[in-house]
């Protein structure tokens, strides 16, 4: 058992498995909501799922100028960053599969492996569309992923800890910390849709550009690492500022600690799930809402609206916590 | 980074069309462009002259799938130039109604696509729900929601009834409102002015210069309207006004779009009150009487020219087209020139171009030896393939 553990956590719950089959069902949520917002009527349950097995039946191409193996491991890599990262997101209970005392900076470290892996994979496909397309993913990192790192800094100040099981469970007595960073978490929300390419954010993918950017040249089974590797970023990014602002499976009035420990967990879960599908409710919003920007606006958009926000925020934080210490 | 050489097309998924489009950009900017056109000719103007001209009319129908009832206007108004007859008045109004009931269908479409073009896929469907409603009325009107074969040698086919009538106002009325809420989106929504202010600008000298028309050149400032400039049907009765734009980018063009459907709307419900009572079709001769015609008309792309030469027989002895599309084609390089890889695409929808409507083949005899030469098919096929 002892064994079986961390592998359980790993491929079933809340890895691979969980993360895929949530990820499907967001995406569903996602794209009927869409489809709601603009009049349409939207796709069955079954299509996410429909669609991936259609990519993994078909047939697998590498580019004969690409460099196979750069090309071939980029999806891994990227798929593995977000299974792995799933591990130290609280996701069932207040405590996340596994936490250790800064696991926080490594779970960004991790959601960031994505973005690179894209960059690489579409530098390496040897295709007009894929270059420009990495290296639009490489300009528009910059853009949000400063400012999502100083967002996510708020509720770990105010904490005091690096940990973000520690954070979440803190957020149990002292009130969820959305109160104490708004502009953290309006700027992690917003920052969230530049990490996933979204609208007004995709501009990478930019189909009616570049033919969806660095994807171009995958097919199969590959491209269907790509969509997993977006979908479980969906859910796990999700659940990270849930866990940091809206804290985690907490919600006012349900007493985990009188259940069973399967029960904490289950409702637990619901809780989280329901905070998730809030957030993938804001994502589709904004991508019904709005056209996508260009990459010379969004990244000093970013960078002053996203950027000094969290800045001043941070700078309350501190203000108040010397106040309070002294 | 390096300059960049990369071709779009002639099969690529972000066209509509097969066109060649080749451009340098320099990391995200565009540094030259050139575009190459004729992978769908169809040799439409050679198969007019082998047939009668009540078969061409199916075919100038066909020129085009958006505006087909501005082709088949433009045709019939020169065969009807030539033989020299005028059509019932009534004929002449259903035939406005019907060219302003295009424009709006035809904005519509393009507005849509504005907003596909720039991912704002909301816009589009949005749109393009609403467009539905136009469609509805060319279909009551016409039997058709495209290829509305309406327009006949001698008048229309059918005319409009009363009960008709009420729907068209009512679905005219709804449009129009639309249309003021569209005006009102494309003026205050931030991520759409962010995409279609100062993008793809063109001053009014240069698109003169290039030859430019329809709304491409009105929203440059240049107040050029064939309907204004040289009256057809019954335009010189109604009230409308020259929609320009001193923007001279791709929201001024959207902006004259979309002022065009209210003033559209605004026609129609002056066509319908003035609309006189009497048939709308007469008789028409098989045979053309020698001559030769050139009409002119604002289709909703720009200035449609059709040139129209007869022998007596029933048989055109040559059929010349010359679409908008052809004439904005340069003015669309200059938009792209200069701007951002992201803007490629919104630019160049900005002229609402229709290649297939455009490709046309040329080979003059040469004028100084007074030989011609005869293509054969190979060779024909060899032309086509070289990209």
């Amino acid at each position: 058992m002892q064994v079986l553990t961390p592998l359980f956590h790993v491929f079933v719950f809340p890895g691979f498995l969980f993360l895929i089959a949530f990820g499907l069902f967001a995406s569903w949520v996602d794209r009927k909501l869409i489809a709601k917002m603009q009049n349409r009527v939207g796709p069955p349950l079954m299509q996410p799922f429909a669609d991936l097995i259609k990519l993994l039946a078909k047939e697998d191409i590498v580019p004969e100028s690409a460099d196979r193996s750069m090309f071939a491991i980029a999806p891994l890599v990227a798929f593995a960053g977000v299974i792995a990262s799933a591990i130290y997101v609280p996701m069932w209970s207040f405590q996340a599969a596994n936490s250790f005392a800064g696991d926080l900076i490594v779970v960004l470290y991790l959601l960031t492996l994505p973005a690179f892996a894209l960059f690489l994979g579409g530098w390496y496909s040897a295709n007009p569309f894929a270059t420009i397309g990495a290296t639009r993913v490489l300009s528009q990192l910059f853009g949000y992923e400063v400012p999502f790192f100083l967002a996510c800094l708020g509720p770990a100040l105010v904490a005091g800890s690096w940990s973000i099981s520690d954070i979440t469970f803190q957020q149990v007595d002292g009130g969820w910390l959305i109160a104490a960073a708004p502009l953290s978490f309006a700027v992690a929300m917003i920052a969230l849709i530049g990490k996933l390419e979204r609208v007004p954010f995709d501009i990478p993918q930019a189909k009616q550009e570049i033919v969806t950017g660095p994807e171009v040249e995958y097919t199969g089974r590959r491209l269907a690492l790509w969509k997993l590797t977006f979908l479980t970023e969906t859910i796990v990014g999700s659940a990270l500022i849930a866990a940091l602002f809206l804290g985690g499976p907490h919600f006012w009035g349900i007493p985990f600690d009188a259940m069973p420990v399967w029960l904490a967990g289950l409702v637990g879960m619901i809780v989280l799930g329901v905070k998730i599908l809030l957030i993938v409710f804001f994502l589709s919003l904004t991508q019904a809402a709005m056209a996508r920007i260009r990459i010379d606006q969004m990244v000093p958009w970013c960078l002053l609206w996203l950027g000094i926000p969290a800045l001043v925020n941070l700078g309350i934080i501190m203000f108040t916590m010397s106040r309070v210490g002294a | 980074m390096a300059k960049l050489s990369f071709p779009i097309g002639p099969q690529h998924p972000a066209l509509k069309e097969p066109e060649n489009l080749r451009f340098t950009v320099d990391g995200e900017l565009v540094v030259d462009a050139d575009i190459r056109i004729g992978y769908v000719h169809r040799s439409i103007e050679r198969s007019c002259s082998e047939r009668n001209y009540v078969q061409d009319l199916y075919l100038c129908e066909r020129v085009c799938g958006i505006c087909s009832n501005a082709h088949t206007l433009a045709f019939c108004q020169a065969v009807e130039a030539i033989v020299g007859v005028e059509i019932p008045e009534r004929a002449q109004w259903i035939r406005m109604l019907m060219h302003e009931f295009e424009r709006i269908h035809s904005h519509m479409l393009w507005l849509g696509v504005a907003g596909h073009e720039i991912g704002f896929e909301t816009l589009f469907m949005y749109v393009w729900r609403d467009r539905e409603v136009i469609q509805d009325i060319l279909e009551t009107v016409s039997g058709n929601r495209g290829h509305y074969a309406m327009t006949m040698l001698g008048g229309v086919r059918y005319d409009i009834t009363d009960e008709m009538v009420g729907k068209i106002r009512e679905g005219l009325q709804f449009l129009r409102d639309r249309a003021e809420h569209y005006a009102d989106i494309a003026t205050s929504e931030q991520t759409f002015l962010q995409r279609t202010a100062n993008v793809g600008a063109v001053s009014g000298e240069r698109c003169v210069e290039l030859g430019a028309c329809g709304p491409v050149l009105r929203a440059s400032g240049v107040g050029y309207d064939v309907r204004r400039a040289f009256p057809y049907l019954q335009y010189d009765k109604v009230e409308f006004p020259i929609r320009t734009s001193e923007l001279c980018d791709v929201l001024g063009r959207t902006l004259v779009r979309v002022r065009e459907v209210i003033d559209a709307c605004d026609i129609c419900f002056q066509c319908l009150d003035m609309m006189p009572e009497g048939d709308v079709n007469m008789r028409f001769p098989r045979k053309v009487p020698e001559g030769e015609a050139v009409v002119r008309i604002e289709a909703q792309r720009g200035e449609l020219i059709y040139y129209v030469r007869s022998n007596g027989t029933d048989v055109p002895e040559r059929v010349k087209i010359r679409t908008p599309t052809l004439a904005n084609l340069p003015v669309s390089l200059e938009m792209v020139k200069g701007g951002q890889i992201a803007d490629i695409p919104i630019a160049f929808a900005s002229i609402d171009p229709c290649f297939s409507c455009t490709d046309r083949m040329v080979e003059l005899d040469d004028v100084n030896s007074g030989d011609s030469r005869t293509m054969t098919w190979s060779e024909l096929v060899k032309l086509g393939r070289r990209a």
